[in-house]
């Protein structure tokens, strides 16, 4: 009630000022964020796109950065890293996340749920390098409270549980616990927003819960989705704290070179080679865009409808 | 409420047309400053063999690591008139990389080097020599009579082509670290040959197994075993150049002894800084090869061994050859060639490696200044925490460092850590990993510019 109250007075203030400048509001708000943008997102972009094209003397080097950064030893297993990693990562964000904020929505104990929301969402309150020394310990079956069902697994130690090829699925469970629980919100936000009337109807047309989660609540989902994956794509294409993070705690045994973003790091602060490191950086950027652009395009992300 | 979502959406392509004008506006910027920028780093004069910046004598700042920070306390409490900024810093531990990558961002805007900083890895001069940070030594810096003071070859991984570009802080010889009560009880005697080594640890399995002759569970496991056994896996012959021959006898009859070792139990597969082993290996342990510093950093500080057990003896050797011991870090300490502060940052520089007051008494590690290890060494034997001589042990071990293994600019620590460990955790033998490490050692050596020959 409180909240329709409020929304009659903010919308009739702006009114009546939008005579002299329509959106002005909007701007103010706009332009501290350009601001940021351009300072911490655009200009390293630009200094980027400059370093990768040109050679350690400044001089234009064509190509030669990326041809570098393809030809050492490192690059294709990273790209099979990151793309292993990917698919495990996307596939278990979208089933998991709109499955249980669908559950969310459905309880109908209301205390519950938004307990469970809170619940959630704690994990993604904690800042990203946080987050993963948690996992640094409950990784390690000497220290972990979940040390039994490890061993019970049949890993006696943290190298046997950071061996290499469980790299993808530990990953992906540090990147589901620390990321997930906002989109969760986010959904339930979005689920939230589909009027009730439609629901209703699809309840009178004798729909059940899974007919009116497939038919109805999914379709009108499916934009919120495209921006999850989208940004979940980038971010996991960039994925650079969680193998980092996991080599420093096994002293090197796990996550070293493991991913794109690490061996730019690598190339700018080991082999002293900043050109080559911001070669991949610009890749990472292209193949962001590019797959924002498939999924905007196909999706209709930005249709009026 | 959800023609309100599809308005914002609809309005969204609005703010990116808006984001690519300001995108555009913001690249001109940039293009605009970086040629703006140019070259900024500005003539000095030459002395002591190195360019030096115009001396501004302000405030000295030093980087150390936790364990050296009580020597740039010391030192501040004994020079109150020098005026000291200490910053604490991981010490570039298990090659973390923290202080090339910081040196890197420095040299590239021209500023914020410290003046002289600590560093727990010994192969810090290859590449702060040709990044321009490390400042020639013995060209004028530091008298050549105190330089004579180090131990034999301490200061080699700081010489690049005759010059010295860093300080030895301490020596990280091998000893075999063993308990000596546990030994007498059970009658066992020290083994001298690596043969008897690998006897001793298949007579403990049947007879007290749970008890271990040694761990090979960490990164530096190849610079205590291999390193001993002449293993010539990294052979630096040129500034830029490395002979890899990891497949050679000297390292398959070490990877040997390991394998044994390993397979019956008796050789350790976690680190002996991880939690697990401080749980469960540790109060087990009946002998330990490692570096002088398993003594204090290990078996005092972290294990808590009561005093009078701990004892260290020769590292066992191959009949027939020439005695060697491996070598596990003993960091350096380096002076920046930017300093704008060089004869406040010289004499830190000189107090800190050869003081009979840090060195000799506080600092954890044996001293690679010679007469400051004597000072240690009977400061070790006064305190009574080891049962037993280790002073001649200790001095002993401290000549036979093997030469033939060499300081390059990538870890060979890392690449032991992922080219092996993975492999031993999961049950393969290291004879059976051998020719994927000399791979990866190969690899790395490739990446950072050095000419490599397998054999």
């Amino acid at each position: 009630m409180t909240g329709a109250t409020s929304t009659t007075v903010r919308t009739a203030a702006p009114a009546a000022r939008r005579a002299l400048w329509p959106g002005r509001a909007g701007h103010g708000f706009v332009a501290a964020y350009t601001v940021l943008l351009i300072a911490f997102g655009v200009v390293p972009t630009v200094y980027a796109i400059y370093f990768a094209f040109t050679n350690a003397g400044n001089t234009f080097g064509g190509l030669s950065n990326f041809t570098a950064a393809a030809s050492d030893f490192r690059f294709v297993p990273a790209i099979e890293h990151i793309a292993l990693y990917l698919v495990f990562w996307l596939v278990s964000l979208v089933v998991f996340v709109v499955a249980l904020s669908l559950v969310l929505h459905r309880l109908a104990v209301r205390p519950l749920s938004k307990v469970l929301r809170f619940v959630y969402y704690i994990p993604g309150a904690l800042a990203g390098a946080a987050s993963v020394m948690v996992w640094l310990f409950m990784l390690d079956p000497a220290v972990s409270p979940a040390g039994f069902l490890l061993r019970a697994l049949g890993y006696d130690t943290f190298a046997q549980v950071i061996a290499p090829g469980h790299l993808p699925i530990l990953l992906t469970i540090i990147a589901f616990w620390t990321g997930a629980g906002g989109w969760i919100v986010v959904m339930y936000g979005a689920l939230n927003n589909i009027p009730h009337d439609v629901i209703e109807a699809a309840r009178i047309d004798g729909a059940g819960a899974w007919q009116t989660a497939l038919r109805i609540q999914i379709p009108l989902l499916r934009k919120w989705i495209v921006y999850m994956v989208i940004l979940a794509f980038a971010g996991g294409t960039q994925l650079f704290v969680e193998p980092e993070l996991l080599s420093q705690a096994s002293n090197g045994v796990a996550g070293r070179d493991y991913s794109l973003n690490q061996l730019s790091y690598d190339f700018a602060f080991q082999n002293n080679n900043v050109n080559t490191a911001a070669a991949i950086s610009v890749e990472l950027l292209v193949i962001g865009l590019v797959v924002a652009s498939v999924f905007v395009a196909r999706s209709g992300f930005f249709d009026a409808d | 409420m959800t023609r309100k979502i599809r308005e914002r959406a609809g309005r969204l392509p609005r703010a990116v047309r808006g984001r690519m004008l300001s995108a555009a506006l913001g690249g001109a910027l940039v293009l605009a400053a970086a040629s703006a920028c140019g070259n900024g780093t500005g003539g000095g004069t030459v002395t002591d063999g190195f360019t030096q910046a115009a001396q501004t004598n302000g405030a000295l700042t030093v980087w150390v690591d936790s364990d050296r920070l009580p020597a740039a306390q010391l030192y501040q409490k004994e020079h109150p008139s020098v005026k000291m900024n200490i910053v604490t810093y991981d010490g570039d531990a298990n090659g973390s990389n923290y202080l090339q990558t910081k040196v890197g961002l420095f040299n590239r805007t021209g500023k914020g080097w410290p003046d002289v900083v600590f560093s727990s890895q010994n192969n810090e001069a290859s590449w702060a020599v040709p990044e321009g940070f490390a400042a020639p030594l013995n060209k004028g810096l530091i008298p050549t009579s105190t330089l004579s003071g180090w131990a034999t070859n301490a200061n080699e991984p700081c010489t690049v082509d005759g010059t010295l570009y860093c300080l030895r802080n301490d020596l990280a010889q091998t000893v075999l670290w063993y308990n000596a009560t546990l030994m007498k009880q059970w009658g066992y005697s020290i083994p001298t040959t690596w043969q008897q080594y690998e006897q001793l640890g298949k007579d403990v399995a049947t007879a007290h197994p749970g008890y271990i002759v040694g761990s090979a569970g960490d990164s530096f496991t190849p610079e205590i075993f291999m390193w001993a056994s002449k293993c010539g896996a990294n052979q630096i012959t040129a500034p830029k150049a490395v002979t890899v021959d990891a497949t050679s006898s000297q390292c398959t009859r070490m990877a040997s002894v390991l394998d044994t070792l390993l397979a019956d139990g008796t050789m350790a597969k976690s680190s002996v800084f991880s939690s697990d082993f401080d749980k469960n290996e540790a109060s087990k342990i009946l002998m330990l090869p490692g570096p002088a510093w398993f003594g204090g950093a290990l078996f005092q500080s972290t294990f808590k061994t009561p005093a009078g057990q701990v004892s260290a003896a020769a590292m066992p050797q191959w009949p027939g050859e020439s005695p060697t011991v491996g070598n596990v870090g003993g960091g350096t300490w380096i002076l920046s060639a930017h300093s704008a502060n060089i004869k406040a940052a010289t004499d830190f520089l000189t107090w800190v490696t050869t003081s009979n007051d840090y060195q000799g008494k506080l600092a954890p590690g044996y001293p690679a200044y010679a007469p400051a290890a004597k000072t240690w060494l009977a400061n070790q034997a006064a305190a009574k925490y080891y049962t037993g001589d280790i002073t001649s042990v200790l001095e002993t071990a401290a000549n036979q460092v093997w030469t033939g293994w060499g300081y390059p600019q990538f870890s060979q620590e890392a690449v032991w850590a992922a080219a092996v460990l993975p492999g031993m955790n999961s049950g393969k033998t290291i004879t059976s990993l051998l020719p994927a490490w000399q791979s990866q050692v190969a690899d790395y050596a490739n990446a950072d510019g050095y000419q490599v020959t397998t054999k």
